[in-house]
């Protein structure tokens, strides 16, 4: 079985199957909107929370916290309520469209974001305090200073969140109905074949997705080294 | 200032990444059942159907309870699902128009190879799940009220053997697909009740074998229905009833016989 697998991945990928590349490319549409969605949300919220004392704010790092442990299914189910046709928001018509699945993975990864930016950022704030407050810098130019400097630690957040949302399958079936050539991603794909009983193809698509992430991974941290070198020179 | 600037940005981001449809009446949404997904029916028929007339069709493959529950919440132009009373009920609540009968074939009772509860023997299926309930063997049950499961639900119901209340401990319910539903009970090596498209279509069939077969009460009717443009306003009426009309006519009927998977017929058109 494990060994078929790997040739049919291999064998997917050689034969530039278009129904494979159609379907990837879906997945990292989807999933890479997600993150930039959810950076945009999450690091501010995150450096918002990190940077003041109001009170209640423990409360609300407890929330975000939990919120990291939502399941998919969960906020699937929740987006799927509110544009469906019969919901509040219907009449968009975003039911079962690559832009439904976007905003519920955004929703599962924003908390994810905020919570492990928040810690970061904290913990360099707490270096910084003094000298922010001999500089006597604003709030927005905290901000900005602490993320700029977390930067390095951040991409790791973000690596985080594009896992989460590479990997996830319960929200995007519910909203994106898995429908082939419209809203099918790799991993209702690999929930399809294994349906279908078709354990090789499910495992081999299974072991695209594993590449793909390493392949992003070590772009990435590729990245990361040589802007640290150019940092550091 | 910093409000409307992280809002246009959002916008723009989200124009930018998700190439918003546009309401485009020339596409129709089916909700269905998974074993016409599941055994590549639709890869077959739906082409035809496209090239000839210039409308997507989109399926969402659920179980037919979920299926008709979306149904149910407008999200959906036809209904394509194989559970005739709960069918019936939908178009009696004013949400269908109109079920017209579109083709059949049956379930079977598939099982490990060695036939524990000697299954294959029996006359009936009566006779056969009794067989299962006193050697208690075990069975897997679909448990998430799809059309099989009613179906099964029904031959438990007639034997008098009750299921939901007793809850005997050879009776699992997985409470998945068809699909994972038949991966579980070859994990336990357990009978199960299947259609036989999604059996013979299936390729992870390990020693399993269907054991019993050919009783009439395992007839599975598959019907189609149009959802009811004045309960749900966003239906494509025209392109829907055009879909319909195209399943039932004379043509297409044909080709529903002559779809078959290693050399076996999956459907039996019968529509009238």
């Amino acid at each position: 079985m494990q060994e078929s697998a790997i040739n049919l991945a291999v064998q997917l990928i050689i034969s530039a199957n278009p129904d494979l590349f159609e379907i990837i490319g879906l997945s990292l549409r989807v999933s890479l909107s997600s993150v930039v969605l959810s950076l945009v949300f999450g690091l501010s919220l995150g450096a918002f929370l990190a940077t003041d004392h109001f009170r209640g704010r423990q409360l609300i790092n407890v929330l975000i916290n939990a919120l990291m442990s939502m399941p998919p299914v969960v906020v699937g189910l929740f987006v799927y309520l509110a544009i469906s046709r019969s919901g509040p928001l219907g009449w968009l018509g975003l039911l079962y469209t690559p832009t439904a699945m976007i905003i519920a993975q955004t929703m599962l990864i924003t908390p994810l974001v905020a919570a492990l930016s928040r810690q970061v950022i904290e913990d360099l704030y707490n270096e910084y305090r003094e000298q922010f407050l001999s500089l006597q810098l604003t709030r927005p130019q905290r901000m900005k200073a602490l993320l700029w400097d977390a930067r390095y630690s951040l991409l790791t957040v973000a690596l985080a969140g594009l896992g989460r949302a590479l990997s996830e399958v319960g929200a995007v079936i519910i909203v994106g109905g898995n429908i082939e050539h419209l809203t099918r991603v790799m991993t209702t794909a690999i929930a399809l074949e294994t349906s279908k009983g078709d354990l090789a193809l499910a495992l081999a698509l299974g072991l695209i997705l594993l590449s793909l992430a390493l392949l992003i991974n070590i772009l990435l941290s590729s990245l990361n080294i040589s802007a640290r070198r150019q940092a550091y020179a | 200032m910093k409000i409307f600037s992280c809002t246009s940005l959002l916008l723009l981001i989200v124009t930018l990444f998700s190439s918003v449809v546009v309401a485009d009446s020339k596409q129709i949404l089916v909700q269905s059942t998974t074993s016409t997904a599941n055994s590549g029916f639709y890869k077959y028929l739906l082409p035809m159907f496209e090239t000839q007339t210039g409308i997507k069709v989109n399926v969402v493959a659920v179980g037919t309870g979920q299926a008709i529950r979306n149904a149910r919440n407008c999200d959906a132009d036809v209904l394509l699902v194989h559970a005739k009373a709960a069918e019936d009920a939908f178009v009696a609540d004013g949400f269908g128009v109109e079920r017209f009968d579109l083709m059949y074939n049956d379930f079977v009772i598939i099982g490990p190879a060695g036939d524990p509860a000697n299954v294959s023997k029996q006359s009936d299926i009566h006779n056969a799940l009794k067989n299962i309930s006193t050697v208690n063997a075990l069975f897997a049950s679909r448990g998430d009220n799809s059309g099989t499961h009613k179906k099964e639900q029904s031959l438990w119901h007639a034997i008098n053997i009750n299921t939901e209340a007793v809850k005997p401990s050879w009776y699992r319910s997985t409470g998945s697909g068809m699909g994972a539903t038949i991966n579980t009970a070859i994990g336990l090596g357990a009978y199960t009740l299947t259609d036989r498209a999604t059996w013979i279509s299936f390729k992870n069939k390990d020693d399993f074998k269907i054991q019993f077969q050919g009783d009439p009460k395992l007839f599975n009717q598959y019907g189609v229905t149009l959802v009811n443009p004045e309960k749900c306003p966003s239906v494509s009426q025209h392109s829907a009833q055009q879909f319909i009309d195209w399943l039932l006519s004379k043509k297409t009927q044909q080709s529903i016989a002559a779809f078959a998977v290693d050399g076996e017929q999956l459907f039996y058109p019968n529509a009238k």
